[in-house]
Formats: structure tokens, sequence, C-alpha cells
């Protein structure tokens, strides 16, 4: 066995095992960085494909900003398990049968059969000197350049679509700086002239809130 | 390296759509509160424009950006169609809109920019190209549902559609995946080449297949990938229902037709079962379950599944007559679909949604006029002769006959039959109920006259059917 196929095949058992770590482990901060362990071992994979710049912008896009957002959300909402949990034993053996049965599919499908080496060769190994960005930079901005196009539109519309349902105040966010400017301090300040007292506690108030 | 500049004026309708779309977001964006009004009238013109644009370039064909677009007398059809469909979408859910605070410039952009992704769709020659418009098409409806915040009924919807919506999606790039690994092609003309040359391995041809028809039958809405279907219809507010019901229905019918037989039409015997599976079960579980709706909405849904069980019978005929068939039927449902909610829209005022059967009851006492309409377009949906939706079963009917799977034609008149009931409840409801409520219709006058052309488009085109006909074979031979 090459040195190629051990590696392969370490990351891709470890790979398997995170995936399933993230949909089973009760914790979702813990499912959070399952999932950053599964896509570092598939970035490994990638650099086993001579694939080195999508290899890094994964680890890069992916684990340095989304995931750690990611985190973020997770930490700041307070998510309530137990109705997510809820019934999943009544759905299990349903589940399992659909599972299993696309499982025993695949392996029927995509093994060694239709997919083996003799089949579908391994990519042939570039010089050291042979830069993937720049062949990707090339495909991106010539041959792809319409899918590219409509990539950017998507990513417009995913901030427009998610303004629009996030920011529900009336008034425009936007500065005026002349306003800003004329501003005077009896528009901001306002001076109270109060004694010194304890509010009195009204008892009835108190045990209705 | 050579740089071969592109034929990029074949890919006008799109520049020119997507030039106003940004432009209507820059708009919005700094006309503020009131650019809603602003934002209305520059969508109706894009897409009054871009109509023209497409209709100027009739007849020009060709494939550019390096076999990613192509235009063609399908797309042009289509896409056509899809931009006067949006012309009178906008038209209807002014109103609606206005009534319940959803009249927001955001909403406009949205609409266009999810037309330009069925127009994107439409004039796929790439699986990226197909994916990527799918997704600009999905992802502004998803946000369009979502829109009504206050609405919990409607963010479920929202969440259910994004949901089940991206499960599709990822069917359909893991199909496209497996193909391009046995065919190493991503360009819908190339793959039909390899595949056509033979000596492909079978067995991995048919495991893609299987995940591209699974997300096929889920952005159409076929049974059993329908569940989203009614929760999402009845979810959102009329005015999306009314948007996510006509225009992307052609564009999925598009995105069927590019996959399957542009691309995958060698292997036709391979999906021919699954689209018979898929078809005789949607007419099947869309008119049994349609009976037992009280919400109008809901019923409608109900009612979309079993037309697209009779969209997939065309297209599994494997024939040219089939081909057209179905696509004459994609139109007019959409036009239909489009009278139908449009009617919702009309019923409804502030505060009432107009959206049970019961509330149609005594319609015609009320008005008349609206009544007709709604009995017009019931017809046709049930498939009643001088009505187009009679034309459109018989030929999809016709398409399998002439292939010998009479007995999937036998079940599909037996549920045009079961079907006929429920449509023929709502007429019995507005004619020979006592109405409810004796409030008049609120609606402002040119969404009245624009009810009454879609109904009557209905009644002329069952009278002459035609062109229309003509036109969507011309399509395909």
């Amino acid at each position: 066995m090459a040195i190629e196929q051990i590696i392969f095949y370490c990351f891709a058992g470890v790979l398997l095992f995170a995936a399933s770590m993230v949909i089973t482990v009760r914790n979702p901060v813990r499912a959070a960085l399952f999932l950053i362990l599964a896509f570092f071992t598939s970035a490994g994979i990638w650099l086993l494909l001579e694939a080195e710049f999508l290899a890094m912008t994964l680890v890069l896009v992916y684990v340095g900003a989304v995931m750690v957002l990611f985190l973020f959300v997770v930490m700041m909402l307070d998510i309530d398990l137990a109705p997510l949990q809820e019934g999943f034993a009544k759905y299990l053996p349903l589940g399992i049968l659909v599972a299993a049965l696309i499982t025993i599919e695949m392996i029927a499908v995509l093994g060694a059969s239709h997919f083996g080496l003799d089949l579908v060769a391994a990519p042939i190994p570039h010089a050291a000197d042979y830069s993937n960005t720049k062949e990707i930079g090339l495909l991106l901005y010539t041959v792809y350049v319409y899918p590219f196009e409509i990539a950017s539109v998507i990513l417009t519309v995913a901030i427009v679509a998610a303004i629009t349902l996030t920011l529900r105040e009336k008034k425009s966010k936007s500065q005026n700086i002349s306003e800003q400017v004329k501003v005077r301090r009896e528009d901001r300040v306002r001076m109270v002239k109060m004694d010194a007292v304890k509010p009195e506690i009204n008892e009835h108030q108190e045990s209705k809130s | 390296m050579t740089f071969e500049v592109l034929n990029m004026s074949l890919a006008l309708p799109e520049m020119f759509m997507l030039a106003m779309a940004c432009t209507i977001l820059m708009v919005v964006a700094f006309l503020g509160k009131n650019s809603a009004k602003m934002a209305y009238v520059l969508s109706q013109l894009t897409l009054a424009v871009t109509a023209i644009l497409i209709y100027q370039s009739f007849g020009d064909s060709g494939v550019t950006f390096d076999g990613t677009y192509i235009k063609d007398a399908f797309s042009d059809v289509l896409k056509l169609t899809i931009c006067v469909i949006n012309i009178a979408v906008l038209l209807y859910s002014t109103s609606y809109l206005k009534d319940r605070g959803l009249f927001k410039g955001e909403y406009y952009v949205l609409a266009i920019f999810s037309t330009l992704g069925m127009m994107i769709m439409v004039s796929a020659a790439h699986f990226l190209t197909i994916y990527l418009g799918l997704e600009l098409m999905s992802l502004c409806m998803y946000a369009m549902v979502a829109m009504h915040r206050d609405s919990m009924i409607s963010t479920e919807a929202a969440m259910k559609y994004f949901i089940l919506g991206a499960l599709a999606s990822g069917m359909l790039l893991y199909g496209m995946s497996i193909i391009y690994g046995v065919t190493g092609n991503l360009e819908i003309a190339m793959v039909a080449q390899v595949i056509q040359a033979g000596s492909l391995d079978n067995t991995v041809l048919s495991f893609g297949l299987v995940f591209l028809v699974i997300g096929i039958g889920f952005k159409l809405g076929a049974v059993p990938f329908h569940m989203w279907l009614p929760d999402v219809y009845h979810g959102a507010p009329t005015a999306v229902t009314l948007f996510i019901a006509t225009a992307p229905k052609i564009a999925a019918f598009a995105m069927t037709i590019r996959l399957l037989v542009d691309g995958l039409g060698d292997v036709q015997q391979h999906w021919q079962g699954m689209l018979i599976m898929l078809s005789v079960l949607s007419m099947i579980i869309g008119n049994v379950v349609a009976i037992a709706q009280a919400n109008l909405k809901r019923m409608l849904a109900y009612s979309t599944i079993s037309h697209i069980g009779f969209i997939l019978l065309g297209i599994l005929s494997g024939s040219q007559e089939g081909y057209a068939a179905s696509m004459f039927y994609a139109l007019v449902y959409s036009i239909m679909s489009l009278g139908a909610f449009g009617m919702i829209i009309l019923m409804s005022r502030q505060g009432f949604e107009a959206d049970n059967i019961d509330d149609y009851k005594g319609l015609s006492s009320r008005s008349p006029w609206y009544a007709l309409m709604m009995l017009i377009l019931m017809f046709s949906m049930a498939g009643i002769p001088p009505l187009v939706g009679f034309y459109a079963k018989l030929t999809v009917i016709k398409s399998i006959v002439d292939i010998n799977l009479i007995s999937v034609a036998i079940v599909a008149v037996m549920m045009s039959v079961i079907g006929a009931y429920y449509y023929l409840r709502i007429i019995k409801v507005m004619y020979f109920d006592k109405p409810i409520e004796q409030e008049e219709l609120q609606a402002p006058t040119d969404m009245r006259v624009m009810i009454s052309v879609n109904g009557l488009t209905v009644l002329a085109l069952g009278v002459f059917p035609g062109s229309l006909l003509a036109v969507c074979a011309s399509v395909f031979y």
C-alpha cells in the first residue's frame, strides 16, 4: 500500500467519524468543533488530489471565518434541545431503514468496481513549480466568467435578503452631517432640578411584577 | 493564448435585467422610505423592456460564454412568458402588499432578481448555470416568503421552504457531480454527446440520474417530494404565493427539459419509469387530497401537485409531441394559476385574507362578473371543453396514448374526473349558496381589468388554442 493510500484512509476515517459526531453529539458547541475537524480532514483529502488552493481556502474561509461566526451564534443563542430531540425514537426505525438502503446502494455503485483506479486514473502529479491557483484564476475569469458573475449576483441577493429580513427599524440609519454639526447643547441635554429622595416603593405594584 | 471575444449580445435581456435590478436596488437604498412606488414602476418597466428585447431577438440562436449560455426558440418563448406573467403578478400584488405593510422597495428588488434567476435557468446550457440560476431564483423566493415577519405561519413556511429547498439543491448537485464523474463533462450538449457515444458505465449513470430526478421532483413539487408545497402556499402571503406558483413552475419545467431531454435524452428508458411513478402518484394524491381542503390556497396547492403530474406525463412520453404538449400545459397552467391566485387577492382586503372556500359563498350575487371569471378559471383547471385547460390535458394524454401507456392514460383521465369535483365545488359555492357578507370588492381598477383580461385569455386560448400549440410544437421540431 502506497503512502498516499494510508494517508487517504486516515483522513477519510477521521472525516467520517467527525461528520457522524456532528449530527449525534448533544452539545451544539461540540458539534461545531467536530465540523471544524471535518473541514480540516477534507482539506487534507483535497491536498492529496493536488488541489492546494481549494484546500487552503477551505481552511481559511470555512474554519477561519464561517465556523468562528457559527460558534459565536451557537454560544449566544439559548437553544433548548429538548423539543429538538422529541420524536427521535419514533422516527428512528424509519430513518435507519432509509439510511441503510441508501448506504447499501451507494456502496454497490461507488465502490472499486465502478470507480477503481483502473477505471478512473489518479491525477498525474505536476512539477513543483506548477501553480494551482493560477490555473483556477485563468479558468474562473475566462471560461467560467458567466457562472462567476451569477455567483456574485447570488451574494448580492443574500445580503439584500438578510438586510430586508432583519432591519426592521422605521427610521433610516444614514448620517446627516450638517445636522450633526449644527447641534446645540439645548437639543441634547436637559437639566432637571429634583430633590435627592428615595422613591416610595409601591407594595401592590411590586407584587404584581 | 488567444482570447476570443464573446458574443454577449445573445444574453442582452439578462444583462439588461441585471443592470436594472442593481439600479432599482440603488434607488431603493437612496430614496429610503418612499421608494416602493418608484421601485414598482421601475420593475414593471424592466420586465416590459426585457420582454421587448426577447421578442425582438426571436429567431437568433446560439451558444455563448464558453458553452454555459444557450439561446434558442425554447428559451425565447419561455423567457417571454416568464416576463409577461411576472408583470401581471406584480400588478396583482400591489394592493395586497400595501394593505399589509409589505409594500417595500426590497420586495421588488427580490422579485426582479428572482426573475433573473428564472431566465438564467431557462437559458442554461451547463450544469453550473442551471444550479446557480436555480439558487438565485430560490434564494429570493425564500426571503419573499419570510418578509411578513409578524406572521408566525409565514415564518414557518419560509423555514420549511428553505430547508427542503436546500436539501433538494443538495440532491441535484450530488446527481450532477456523479454524472460529471462518469461523463467527464458539465456542458449539457457534451454530456449528451458522451452518452450517445456509448461505452459508459450505465450503473453509475443511473445512480446519478436518480438523484437528478429527486432534485427535479422536489423543485417541481411532485409526489413523494411534495410535502413542502401545501404548507408554503398556505403560509406565504397570497401575493408571494402568486409569485412562486406561476413563473417558477415554467423555469422548473425548462430545467427538467434541459437536464433530462437535452442532457440525458439517450437514457430516456431509465428515467421514463421514474417519471411514471412521480406522475401517477402526483395525479392521485394531488387530486384526492385536494377534495378534503377547506382552505382555497391549500386546495390550489394540491391542485398544483396534480397539474405537475400531468406536465410530467408529456415529458415521460419521450416524443417531440409529448415535450411540446407538456410545454403547452406548463404555460397554460401558469396562466390559470395566475388567475386563480389573482382572484384570492382581488377578494381580500385589509385584515381579511379571503382564502377560505366559504368566503366565496354567493359571489355571483355580489359581483357576477368576477364570479364568471372564477368560473372560467375553475372550469379550465378542471379541463372542461371550450376552455384551454381541456386542450392541455388532451394533448398530454394523447402523447402517452401514442406510446401505448394506456394504463397511465386511464389513471390520468380518472383523476381529472375526480379533480373536477373540487373545482366544481367552488362554482357551486359561488352560484348556489347564500352570501355570508355583502361587502363590496375593494380592488383598484387596474387589478379588475387584469383579472378580466386573465379570465378572457383562458377563454380565448380555449376557443383558439392553435397558435399557442403551434408555438410549442415549433420549439421542439
